[in-house]
């Protein structure tokens, strides 16, 4: 069972978002570039607005702000004048252009004006790069637009050479937390990596006395150029396209070996991480990592009896979803339901791969489902805890069961781009919230103030 | 330093007693400026979608329905359909092929779940291009289920944000004048422009019913389809957020002969005179009906007893925020009118207010009322918020969820007076709230560590 279930026609409480709001947050992990938005001015403040409301820091989306004029005629020059007022005012390293449904649907070919610009500044000093990417919001979720935009990327901006010792990193969508976890981690094995992207710092920034028009941080456009001159790439995603993805472009034009894991959530998944850069890096796991799965797996030992046999449903973006079935699984939580609002076909046989034999049976799988279908079914299963996004609270205050936010986005709690949800000191936080919700669970429906669980 | 804003929006920005008054505005949005407005679908949907008992489908891609998802925090006293999202998830081929018989059928299992009194249907900037006919599809699910079902003509990119209120106006006017009138007092009002954000309408409407006043209809605020389609029998149209329902009131007037009062409900002056205007005017239209006086008797009195328990609480925000400054940014310019009267009462000083969609008539109030040096601004964006925000040394700015990060990155303070506020900050007792939020977050010891204090 993997198709969309129940078979209805209008959505109600989507569990996904539009392509282009993917594109954007890929572009804004890389250093000094604004995401632009090819369209109507709407769709780049509503992002703004929704991104806004989970990190907490500013992110300017840049837009054609196309009106009826331009939707006739076409948004070439607007798009032009765009550009340009976003290069004289933010002075980027680039402009990461996505486009829209109206831009896809009347025909734009931004390509083609990327180059008409291009000829007409000839000889201007301090232009930009840019990088565009197709991202019509009626085709995919803003996954695919995130690792559509690290693709374009990559395909536009990687370039060949002598071999050098560096190893890429494509981890994904993950939380700015995760993102400094990666890079310590490779640090640690003493590799030279690229990540791509990095939203480490420029979605999770300091508090400043100048107003940064660009946030500091990202990945580098030197290193995205280097990138098809390392001896490997490492890119989390199960469920990723078979033909299309950042690391399999490196592959095909640079021969560079392409290593695609599960995001290493909970031990199993983090294991086989770990394991790959010990081969790449020739050195073993480093102490202070081997000692942060000593203590998860004490920690799991001592928690065991209030999780093992619990329902959870789990909800949000294909490959959170698979790495928390995972980490769900290894702890004794079963999960019931695993759902997502993308359609990649593969969440199903993604799944089964993770959980291998630790399941008594297999957990119903939906793809392509809103909150509306998730709760139909949920309904009749009796879950004991949610795990999802906070699009996923109505519901999990319709159950009385506590809601473990993870994910895109956490709009009703702050530090969304803090929660670490990677590696072993990941799993150690997942796993003492997840227990502990349930001792708190128990406690608060117990006519008893036991203060000794 | 480089130049604040970008050439094409020099005009856009006018700093009182600098220059003569003289500020553009109403214009589209510059390409590339990063403007903090949204699109003709965003003020559609804000406006209509409070109406609790109507279903409101969005008739587009993902993205309209899921950033529009109960972003309000518009509350209902009774159903909440308007708290879910519902879409039609237009895909690929539904482009190519039309939209028509998907948005046909994903009403058809709408209603049928959900039962609504209504229904309106969104169109967004990608059904205006394929041309879809929303009209006649909603034309025939009326027939076909004698449920009324709307379109509004909300494509994103057919002007900005006063586009779609107007889209919303002309979505509800084909409500109003289809129920049934009798029984309506003389003494009777509609609430328009008001979302009921954290329950206002509920404290605004207990002081109308004290007045002695019937309210007929909340629009759009706890709305409610069979009160909207009778609103055309009350006796005045009480407009406060005119930039998204005064286009309604005109209509009504023209039609029904129904005149309409512009008031605000933000800050003691403006509430207490909003109440006042609404007294006179009953007892202008009834000179001879002792009830027009008793009415106004109990306004008075409500007033009187509203502030008398008021002043005495604030005293104690006043003496701490006097001298402290504020900046104002909010999508409508009326608010902030309300909005320099209130800081005002607590001894604050205003130096900068702008909105994203003020009319010139607007901006030229705003120029009167505020002091010397206060810089006044349409359509902004970041860069030039954040420049004026330094430049001034401001204590807290006003805005909404995307002007906040602004604010905080630089360590100021900020006060959320948008559509995603969980505080009551209208009426009365929505002044002390407004004063508390700005004391606590000024006063905070937070701002002790943020770099802007750690430099001086």
């Amino acid at each position: 069972m993997s198709k969309k279930h129940p078979d209805y026609i209008s959505t109600t409480n989507a569990c996904k978002l539009c392509k282009p709001l993917g594109a954007c947050l890929a572009f804004k992990g890389i250093e000094g570039t604004v995401p632009y938005l090819h369209g109507s001015q709407g769709c780049a403040t509503y992002m703004r607005r929704y991104i806004i409301s989970h990190y907490n820091e500013p992110i300017d989306i840049a837009s054609s702000s196309l009106s009826e004029k331009n939707a006739i005629y076409g948004g070439g020059p607007n798009l032009k004048m765009g550009l340009t007022n976003v290069a004289e005012k933010y002075r980027p390293a680039m402009i990461g252009i996505a486009t829209t449904c109206l831009t896809e649907t009347i025909g734009d070919d931004v390509p083609m004006y990327l180059k008409e610009y291009a000829r007409d500044t000839e000889g201007s000093e301090g232009l930009p790069e840019f990088v565009n990417v197709s991202t019509p919001s009626y085709s995919g979720t803003h996954m695919e637009g995130f690792h559509g935009a690290i693709h374009e990327v990559i395909r536009q901006k990687a370039e060949g050479g002598p071999q050098a010792e560096t190893v890429n990193l494509l981890p994904g969508f993950v939380s700015s937390a995760d993102y400094r976890l990666l890079k310590e981690i490779m640090a640690a094995f003493g590799l030279n990596s690229t990540m791509l992207p990095d939203l480490s710092e420029t979605m999770d920034g300091q508090a400043l006395l100048e107003y940064e028009k660009i946030q500091s941080g990202g990945t580098p456009l030197a290193a995205i150029g280097a990138m098809g001159r390392s001896k490997a790439t490492i890119e989390f995603g199960r469920t990723l396209s078979g033909e299309e993805s950042g690391g399999l472009s490196l592959q095909k034009k640079f021969s560079i070996n392409n290593h695609r894991l599960g995001i290493p959530i909970g031990i199993e998944e983090t294991d086989r991480f770990f394991e790959l850069l010990s081969t790449l890096s020739g050195r073993p796991m480093p102490e202070k990592y081997a000692k942060e799965r000593g203590r998860l797996v004490d920690a799991y030992v001592d928690g065991h009896k209030y999780l093992f046999g619990k329902k959870a449903i789990i909800c949000g973006e294909e490959d959170l979803v698979v790495g928390m079935t995972a980490f769900l699984a290894e702890i004794g939580v079963f999960p019931i339901i695993c759902a997502s609002g993308g359609t990649s076909g593969r969440l199903a046989e993604a799944i089964a791969e993770v959980t291998g034999d630790m399941l008594s049976g297999q957990p119903a799988i939906y793809e392509g489902v809103d909150f509306f279908d998730i709760a139909e079914v949920a309904e009749t299963l009796g879950p004991d805890l949610l795990i999802g996004h906070s699009k996923g609270y109505p519901l999990a205050r319709k159950l009385n069961i506590p809601l473990i936010r993870v994910g895109f986005p956490v709009h009703d709690r702050v530090g969304g781009q803090r929660i670490l949800h990677l590696g072993y000191s990941g799993a150690q936080q997942l796993f003492d919230q997840v227990a502990n919700a349930f001792i708190a669970k128990k406690q608060a429906d117990s006519d008893v103030g036991y203060s000794y669980m | 330093m480089e130049a604040v804003a970008l050439k094409d929006r020099e005009n856009q920005i006018h700093v009182k007693g600098e220059a003569p008054f003289n500020i553009v505005c109403n214009k589209d949005s510059l390409a590339g400026a990063v403007s903090q407005r949204a699109c003709v679908f965003c003020g559609s949907r804000v406006v209509l979608y409070p109406i609790a008992d109507a279903l409101h489908l969005v008739h587009g891609p993902i993205g309209c329905a899921v950033y529009t998802w109960d972003i309000r925090g518009a509350l209902s006293s009774g159903p909440e359909l308007h708290r879910l999202s519902f879409s039609t998830d237009l895909q690929e081929m539904d482009v190519i092929f039309g939209g028509e018989k998907k948005l046909r059928r994903a009403l058809l299992e709408l209603i049928e779940r959900h039962s609504p009194k209504a229904a309106f249907v969104y169109s967004t900037c990608i059904v205006g291009i394929i041309g879809d006919d929303l009209e006649a599809v909603c034309n025939k699910v009326t027939e076909e289920t004698g449920i009324s079902v709307i379109p509004v003509q909300s494509e994103g990119f057919k002007g900005n944000k006063r586009a779609g209120y107007q889209a919303a106006c002309d979505a509800m006017f084909r409500l109003i004048g289809t129920g049934d009138t009798v029984g309506i007092s003389k003494y009777s009002l509609n609430i328009l422009g008001d979302f009921n954000l954290a329950g206002e309408i509920w404290m605004i409407r207990e002081y109308y019913e004290k007045m002695g006043i019937e309210v007929v209809a909340n629009i759009t605020g706890d709305g409610r389809v069979d009160d909207i389609r009778k609103a055309h029998g009350a006796g005045l149209n009480v407009v406060q957020c005119s930039g998204s329902t005064m286009q309604l009131a005109n209509m009504m007037e023209e039609e029904y002969g129904v005149p309409s009062l512009r008031v605000s409900y933000f800050g003691i002056e403006d509430m207490s005179e909003a109440l006042y205007d609404i007294a006179r005017f009953f007892q202008q239209k009834y000179p001879d009906d002792p009830e027009a006086d008793r009415i106004m008797e109990r306004t008075k009195a409500l007033v009187q007893e509203k502030v008398r328990e008021l002043v005495p609480k604030l005293e104690k925000y006043r003496k701490a925020l006097a001298g402290k400054k504020a900046a104002i940014y909010v999508g409508g310019s009326f608010k902030a009118f309300s909005l320099v009267k209130a800081f005002r009462l607590v001894d604050m000083e205003v130096v900068m207010v702008g909105s994203q969609t003020g009319t010139e008539e607007d901006y030229r109030e705003l120029e009167a009322i505020t002091d010397p040096g206060t810089i006044i601004i349409d359509d902004a964006n970041p860069l030039e918020l954040n420049s004026f925000l330094t430049e001034k040394g401001v204590d807290i700015f006003v805005g909404g969820v995307k002007e906040r990060p602004i604010a905080y990155k630089l360590g100021i303070g900020f006060c959320d007076h948008n559509h995603e506020r969980k505080e009551a900050l209208a009426g009365f007792e929505g002044m002390l709230n407004f004063a508390q939020e700005v004391y606590s977050s000024v006063m905070s010891p937070v701002w002790r560590f943020v770099p802007r204090n750690q430099e001086k």
